[in-house]
């Protein structure tokens, strides 16, 4: 089985499987890594967003070996308890979800946004965050969170 | 003269069903008590509103509260977590409960303190009385037996007493989600577990005739294909093997032809055409106080709508001899089990079922299907645990749909274009089918199997408990007269049951719609029209509340309309008013809905703005999107692209405006916005484009029809 290196939350990482298997599929499985969600399986939904670089991509359509030598970066490298990123603080104070199913996958399309804009308005939130569906109902909660972050990043 | 005794005091009912105390609370040495209720999280918040009850009922910090999972093996039997009721039962239950229990530690701490009751205070669980005495629940706790009944003549703390219902904590079960850690059921990882993946066919009922295994025998990681007449599906070591095998399964399988679906483009003829059982839900009859000049008959459509979960169904099990414990985000762990015992012959004493979060479900989605798919895979296992997960086109076409409804009114009006008479009738399947309530399971595979169990028909709850496709179709307003009929249709080739709100969300934009009509005919403002005939004041007053905060009516602009709507939740929960302002011409745009609610008192202000906000968006997106798709052989609607929702990009702007009424028994919210949230849009469609659209979803499609059908 030919063997594909990345880094993951920053940390050199080697899989071997079948480089056609989705990103997803090797996270869940053979990492053990269950922050992103199978929503859809077809790129559609946003519950499985991880980052690559600073762009958020569905992992369940992104095949193994398209992320050879890349930086990934999921929920679980985003911040902790202890070291919460600013996004996670603000999804918290402004009580941003409802099931909470999708909001990894929102939480790595805003970080990705905020890694490129680091002031975006209200609609180039929206746009950003387009890609992932929400069927709680919880959208302006979430939008309001991305520019509570943004602030609070700004503002240091 | 006999004074009149006092009405005996009662129990909440949920506690009349389980009256035992310690099956509520448990108090632990270490200054932790573990409040276990029977109703679960969905989303709503409801295990926070419920810790806050109990936190302020004993006066203890939040953080000393531990919130226990549900199930059967330790939890009080609440039924369904359902119908907007968790804070009305369990909540209402555990207030009793607790305020039972604080007295019962009192009286302990009483005797060993040498003081009065009376004189006791309790602050975050330490007792004291004067002279500086103390004690605390944690000290007393092994030394209190809470295996005793509940008795009804405690009395709950005073509003006005109460420090944590009212306020807008924050949610406990938050952090884990932001943070990514496991607490979904999909996340959880049992030792040496397998997965499961079942074959279900494309065509509507169709019946497996042939299996050739050999292809997904030769896929790694397999460990068993079951199969069972119609019911076949894959165990394998692994996910990944699961769903190949699951593939090469599909390639082998021979399918008859099923059955036929109805034509979607014609909803109103095929439920009209359908055998029914007919009820007259309500009737009121008056002289009429002025001679009927002319009748009016409306026709409106709501088509079928899927839950649409954004995580497909998942469920674990595990046998042990003739033992299974399930892992399942069914919203009833009890009715689940009762199904379970039922399509596997067990007595239920040996089925345990648990509850762990899903994703929101909105209804009786497939998590009760896939629990059944998981044990009758986890049988093949060999003692191992077997984790099911159904795909997204599974979730979008093999679960339950809200049912499609016709609905037809007739007003008859006066000279003055006042109603005198109202008669409003309903075409519907039953919107109930949930598991456990009768004698045949209402699982899928239970009708799959070899000896396979009838197909239940949906059914509708009495007006008593709110009603099914009946809900909310008994006027709130002061009509003389008037009779309101349900057709509930006795085939069902498209399965439905309970999707939020039952029928409210058809009824609501029925009457709604004509009163608006109505209003307009008379050349009256709809929000004076409205309050003209209403006397219950709390509905009065949600509606000036959301007409003030919208600035009704806001001066016209061209291609933008506004439209009000009003319901009270089942007639009996919360009220809700809508303003919804849109932007139309061939699209329609929902700009921002203002909304004011009155669920009684609202425990947690911001969990109720919360749903109230979340109801909202998601019945903009029934309104301008939703409709389940299919052709005369197969649900075609299976995935995100033919079956959108609402983007973020669409989404209006919501404001909520809750009236507290902290002396008032509370009500669930979550389903009081999406009966008027649809109403509102129609309405304001009307005010901006003047063509009424009776027919679900508005999309340009029936926004054409209206135009065409009108002129």
């Amino acid at each position: 089985m030919p063997s594909v290196r990345f880094r993951l939350n920053g940390v050199e990482t080697e899989i071997d499987a079948d480089p056609d298997r989705s990103l997803l599929d090797i996270l869940r499985g053979q990492l053990g890594m269950t922050g992103p969600h199978f929503g859809c399986g077809a790129g559609e939904c946003g519950a499985c967003n991880v980052v690559i670089g600073d762009r958020a991509v569905t992992a369940c359509d992104t095949p193994l070996w398209s992320v050879a030598d890349k930086d990934i970066t999921t929920i679980e490298g985003l911040g902790s308890p202890e070291h919460p990123h600013p996004l996670q603080r603000a999804f918290i104070a402004e009580q941003a979800l409802q099931c909470g199913y999708c909001v990894s996958g929102i939480l790595m399309s805003a970080a990705a946004l905020l890694k490129r804009n680091a002031a975006p308005t209200t609609r180039e939130v929206k746009e950003a965050l387009d890609g992932n569906l929400c069927r709680c109902g919880s959208h302006n909660r979430m939008v309001r969170a991305v520019l509570r972050a943004a602030n609070e990043m700004a503002t240091g | 003269m006999n004074q009149p005794s006092p009405p005996p005091s009662k129990l909440p009912v949920s506690l009349t069903a389980n009256p035992r105390l310690s099956s509520w609370l448990k108090f632990s040495t270490q200054g932790q008590v573990t409040v276990s209720p029977g109703k679960v999280e969905i989303g709503q918040g409801i295990v926070t509103a419920l810790a806050q009850i109990a936190a302020d009922e004993l006066d203890i910090d939040l953080s000393r509260v531990q919130m226990v999972r549900a199930s059967t093996a330790v939890s009080p039997n609440e039924g369904v977590t359902s119908g907007s009721l968790s804070v009305q039962q369990s909540g209402r239950a555990l207030r009793h409960a607790c305020a039972e229990v604080r007295q019962i530690f009192l009286q302990l701490a009483s005797e060993r303190l040498g003081v009065g009751i009376e004189a006791l205070d309790v602050d975050d669980g330490t007792i004291s009385g004067p002279g500086n005495v103390t004690t605390s629940y944690w000290e007393l706790a092994d030394e209190v037996s809470l295996d005793r009944d509940a008795t009804p003549d405690v009395k709950p703390k005073l509003a006005t007493h109460r420090a944590l219902a009212g306020t807008s904590v924050q949610r406990v079960d938050i952090p884990d989600k932001v943070f990514g850690r496991p607490r979904f059921i999909h996340d959880w990882a049992l030792p040496e577990m397998l997965h499961g993946r079942v074959l279900r066919p494309d065509k509507a009922r169709a019946k497996l005739v042939g299996l050739k295994d050999e292809g997904a025998r030769a896929i790694a990681g397999l460990v068993a294909v079951v199969r069972d007449g119609s019911f076949a599906g894959v165990v394998s070591e692994t996910e990944h093997g699961a769903e190949i095998a699951l593939q090469a399964l599909r390639k082998g399988a021979v399918w008859t032809d099923g059955e036929p679906l109805p034509d979607e483009n014609d909803l109103a003829a095929f439920l009209k055409a359908q055998p029914t059982e007919t009820t007259v839900i309500d009737k009121r009859a008056a002289s009429p106080s002025g001679a009927k000049t002319r009748t009016i008959r409306r026709q409106y459509i709501r088509p079928y709508i899927a839950h649409a979960s954004i995580a497909p169904s998942c469920a674990m099990a595990q046998w042990n001899g003739d033992r299974v414990r399930v892992w399942t985000h069914s919203q009833g762990v009890y009715l689940l089990r009762a199904d379970l015992a039922l399509v596997l012959k067990l007595p239920a004493e040996n089925i345990t079922v648990e509850h762990l979060e899903g994703a929101g479900c909105y209804g009786h989605n497939a998590a009760d299907d896939v629990a059944l798919d998981a044990v009758l895979l986890a049988r093949a296992a060999g003692g191992r645990p077997v984790r099911v997960q159904w795909s997204r086109e599974g979730e979008m076409s093999d679960a339950p749909f809200g049912a499609a409804m016709a609905i037809e009114i007739e007003a008859d009006l006066d000279a003055e274009g006042e109603i005198i008479d109202w008669r409003h009738s309903i075409w519907s399947n039953g919107h109930a089918a949930r598991p456990g309530r009768a004698a045949q399971p209402a699982l899928l595979a239970g009708y799959e199997l070899e000896k396979p169990f009838p197909r239940m028909i949906s059914t509708n709850p009495p007006q008593a408990n709110g009603g099914g496709g009946d809900r909310n179709a008994i006027p709130l307003y002061d009509f003389p007269s008037w009779q309101i009929e349900s057709h509930r249709l006795t085939t069902m080739p498209i399965r439905t049951s309970a999707l939020r709100t039952l029928g409210a969300q058809g009824n609501v934009f029925a009457i709604e719609s004509l009163l608006d009509e109505i209003a307009a005919g008379r050349g009256e403002d709809p929000v004076a029209f409205r309050l003209r005939h209403l006397g219950d004041e709390r509905a009065k007053d949600v509606i000036r509340a959301a007409a003030k905060r919208a600035g009704w009516k806001p001066e016209k602009q061209p291609g933008i309309g506004y439209g009000i709507a009003l319901a009270r939740y089942k007639n009996t929960g919360a009220y809700c008013a809508v303003v919804a302002e849109i932007e139309g011409a061939e699209e329609i745009m929902v700009r921002k809905l203002t909304l004011a609610v009155d669920v009684g008192e609202a425990i947690n202000p911001d969990g109720v703005i919360n749903q109230i906000e979340g109801g909202a968006i998601q019945a903009t997106s029934w309104v301008l999107k939703e409709r389940v798709r299919f052709d005369r052989q197969r649900i075609t609607s299976t995935n995100w692209t033919e079956y959108p929702i609402l983007r973020f990009n669409e989404v209006p702007d919501v404001e909520v405006e809750v009236l507290q009424r902290p002396e008032t028994d509370p009500v669930g919210a979550g389903e009081a916005a999406h009966g008027p949230v649809t109403a509102a849009i129609a309405n304001a469609v009307f005010d901006a484009l003047g063509v009424r659209v009776r027919q679900l979803p508005i999309t340009r499609d029936s926004l054409i029809a209206a135009m065409e059908s009108a002129s």
